[in-house]
């Protein structure tokens, strides 16, 4: 066989064209190029404008870089000009799905920075609220997370269930997803007439829709093979890049700062178990997050049983003026620890709030969590994370 | 007794029937849609919107959706192989076109009786792969790419399981022509009681239930839609389509639904036919045949859009996984033993 190659016909080309040519068929031939994915910042799977830079190797993922932003609203720019009262509107939407949980906290280093504290009766509706917001949240996700592994219809189970607790949260604050209901000093409003009542059967709904769940999403073989040991977090790393609330008790870390942080609200007078899961994957976050709807339930119950009667406000000036100070209080919300550092110069509004909210540090695991797995298990990490875009832009 | 038969030319007759055909697949597609994907689904999922409009039981959604469709601006990306974005639709649509061409609805009533009619209509299923590939590829878009790539991965893998579930009935009526295997079951008896014909779902169950596996996966339905899955992949590669071509995927889709659920009925449920021995004469079978066929389909179709609405999504590893390992395993298996009973019987 002749190994001489024809003699190369006479163009009048760069002889350095031909070779970048060929280097680049060579390139080719020798590896699979990468593909760069951008999903997001619209994507159904990433429930807001989180934008998911993936470099792809066939399904594998070689890194995938987050990109936030796409949302931010300046909240803690914004808190400086407005006085105590107003900025409840404003970190309302910072978790939009768990309004009057993100009240909570800011109302309370207001409080403490005030020396003010809110009458018993106002403590337990703010708690009984908080634990409400907590499961209309869990409720969505139970749901949700099927449909993020393919399942349409748990998703619509889910916003079924949710909307008996948006309709409790409504029919006392007036507001389904912005209550806007706390004020320095208490509350705005006492429980409408008969509403303890409801709020009974809705958590025997609740209690039964979480068997539901449990049996038909995470009862299924399918859902267990798609969640069982994806995106694994151990306590150590997880913890290391502040991850916290269910994601980490589905780690196997025993936290929760209802219990183990300072003492906030009626929490200290509650009996109630910190749901852990040893695994650390989807699954375990799904699980824990099932209990905690349970565990809520139960709190919510308690609270009902052991409600005081009274005033709802303190007395506090018409015209609320904070003394000079700083105070940092920290609460387990419904996606982990929220906390806000309160700077005051004795002012009718702050002059500096920084807000540490949970999912930004969830999701600050994204890069570590999704090297080398595959494009439907970055759908489930996503997923079984639960974030609000809100609560990562602010 | 009155025969219905009359004396038409070739050509009056080819053309009846592919009016006929024509006009199958839309229909066909349009009844799946409004049955399950619209009714069975909205009562699963407990659903308000499709059961709202037009008053009783939501009847005018399905307009609403059709006119939804022409009302769309055709668009088409602006990176698109425009030739092939267009044709895509239409290769889809046409392998549903094909299957129907061989499936007996009567005593004569077929478009034509081939004799390798099963073969066939599993072999002109697949076309749509290629109609699949080119909406990927054509649409430049990666989500789109990624989709067709995976239905190509996944129609290939499922098309084995699917011949091997299939060849257990062939074995057992020793014929490929549909015709004939609908006679075979319609003639048949189970230990010599012949009230019932002999369907093949009761020797076959095996084969029954690797075909409804299979032909999920070949449907691209949940759990195997991993091509469109809308959490991942947006819609797969549908996503750069809108209007009437989005409208040709989707008749395709529910066609092929159809025609599946109608192979099924035909060579496991035992098609047209009603047990031979319940001595109805061929004139009466053409008018029963259709109705007999249109239940058993519905019955196959209530099965797979059950599933569709219950299960998650498997992984694409997982979905190869199971494909491989265990149904052609299990489907082997069955083809063997459907061998040494038929001999030793």
């Amino acid at each position: 066989m002749s190994t001489t190659n024809p003699p190369l016909p006479e163009f009048d080309i760069d002889p350095r064209a031909f070779r970048t040519l060929a280097d680049a068929q060579m390139g080719v031939e020798l590896d699979t190029g990468d593909m760069i994915l951008n999903l997001g910042p619209q994507h159904p799977a990433t429930h807001g404008t989180l934008r998911l830079v993936v470099r792809l190797d066939g399904e594998r993922v070689i890194a995938a870089d987050p990109v936030i932003g796409y949302m931010h609203r300046g909240y803690e720019k914004l808190v400086e000009f407005r006085t105590y009262p107003q900025i409840t509107t404003l970190i309302n939407r910072i978790d939009w799905l768990s309004s009057f949980a993100n009240e909570v906290p800011f109302i309370d280093a207001a409080e403490k920075l005030m020396g003010v504290e809110a009458p018993p009766r106002a403590q337990y509706i703010r708690t009984i609220l908080t634990e409400l917001s907590r499961i209309s949240t869990f409720v969505l996700f139970l749901g949700e997370m099927g449909l993020q592994v393919g399942a349409l219809t748990p998703a619509f189970y889910g916003f079924r269930d949710r909307e008996h607790v948006v309709n409790l949260i409504e029919s006392v604050t007036g507001g389904r997803f912005h209550p806007n209901f706390n004020r320095v000093g208490g509350l705005k409003d006492d429980l409408p007439w008969g509403w303890v009542n409801e709020t009974r059967t809705v958590l025997k709904k609740i209690y039964d829709a979480c068997d539901v769940f449990e049996d038909l999403v995470a009862g299924n073989e399918i859902f267990a093979a798609r969640t069982k040991g994806v995106g694994i977090i151990p306590p150590e790393i997880g913890a290391a890049y502040g991850v916290s609330g269910s994601n980490l008790r589905a780690s196997g870390v025993d936290w929760d700062l209802r219990r183990d942080g300072a003492p906030y609200l009626v929490y200290p007078d509650l009996d109630f178990k910190v749901w852990t899961h040893p695994d650390g994957d989807s699954f375990a976050r799904y699980w824990v997050r099932l209990q905690e709807t349970r565990e809520s339930c139960r709190m919510v119950l308690q609270l009902l049983d052991a409600m005081p009667s009274g005033p709802i406000m303190a007395k506090v000036p018409r015209i609320i003026k904070v003394p000079e100070g700083e105070v940092w209080t920290e609460v387990e919300n419904p996606l982990g620890q929220m906390g806000y550092y309160v700077f005051s110069k004795g002012a009718t509004g702050p002059f500096r709030v920084k807000i540490r909210s949970a999912s930004f540090s969830n999701v600050s695991i994204l890069p570590w969590m999704l090297r080398g797995v595959f494009v439907p298990d970055v759908i489930t990490i996503l997923a079984s994370l639960y974030f609000i875009l809100g609560d990562i832009d602010r | 007794m009155i025969s219905l038969a009359v004396d038409i030319g070739w050509g009056t007759t080819l053309a009846i029937k592919t009016l006929v055909i024509l006009m199958i697949v839309p229909a066909t597609a349009l009844i799946l849609g409004y049955t399950f994907l619209l009714k069975m689904m909205s009562h699963m999922q407990s659903r308000l919107g499709p059961m709202d409009p037009g008053g009783f039981h939501g009847w005018f959604q399905l307009v609403g959706d059709g006119m939804k469709f022409m009302q769309k601006e055709d668009i088409m990306p602006a990176q698109a192989d425009r030739r092939v974005f267009a044709m895509a639709p239409m290769v889809v649509v046409v392998s549903t076109f094909l299957i129907f061409l061989v499936i007996p609805a009567g005593p004569d009533i077929v478009v034509k009786n081939l004799n390798v009619g099963v073969f066939y209509a599993l072999a002109v299923s697949s076309l749509s792969v290629i109609g699949v590939l080119m909406a990927g590829w054509a649409s430049a878009n990666k989500f789109s790419l990624l989709g067709a790539l995976r239905a190509a991965a996944q129609l290939i893998a499922y098309e084995l399981p699917l011949l091997l579930a299939v060849i257990g009935v062939v074995i057992q009526a020793s014929t490929l022509n549909l015709q004939g295997i609908v006679l075979h079951q319609s003639a048949g008896s189970i230990f010599g009681f012949d009230g019932l014909g002999n369907p093949y779902i009761l020797t076959q169950f095996v084969g029954f239930a690797l075909f409804m596996v299979a032909a999920q996966a070949e449907l691209t339905q949940t759990p195997f839609d991993m091509p469109v899955a809308e959490s991942e992949l947006v819609a797969g590669y549908m996503v750069e389509y809108s209007g009437f071509r989005f409208l040709f995927f989707f008749i395709g889709e529910f066609g092929t639904a159809f025609a599946f659920a109608a192979i099924a009925a035909t060579i496991f449920l035992g098609g047209w036919a009603l047990p031979a021995s319940w001595g109805l004469s061929v004139g009466a079978m053409r008018f029963i045949g259709p109705a007999v066929l249109f239940v058993k389909i519905m019955f196959v179709a209530f099965l797979m859009f059950w599933v569709r609405f219950t299960y998650p999504r498997l992984r694409e590893d997982q979905l190869q996984a199971l494909a491989w390992k265990v149904l052609i395993p299990i489907g082997l298996l069955n083809i063997v033993a459907t061998a040494i009973l038929k001999v030793a019987m």
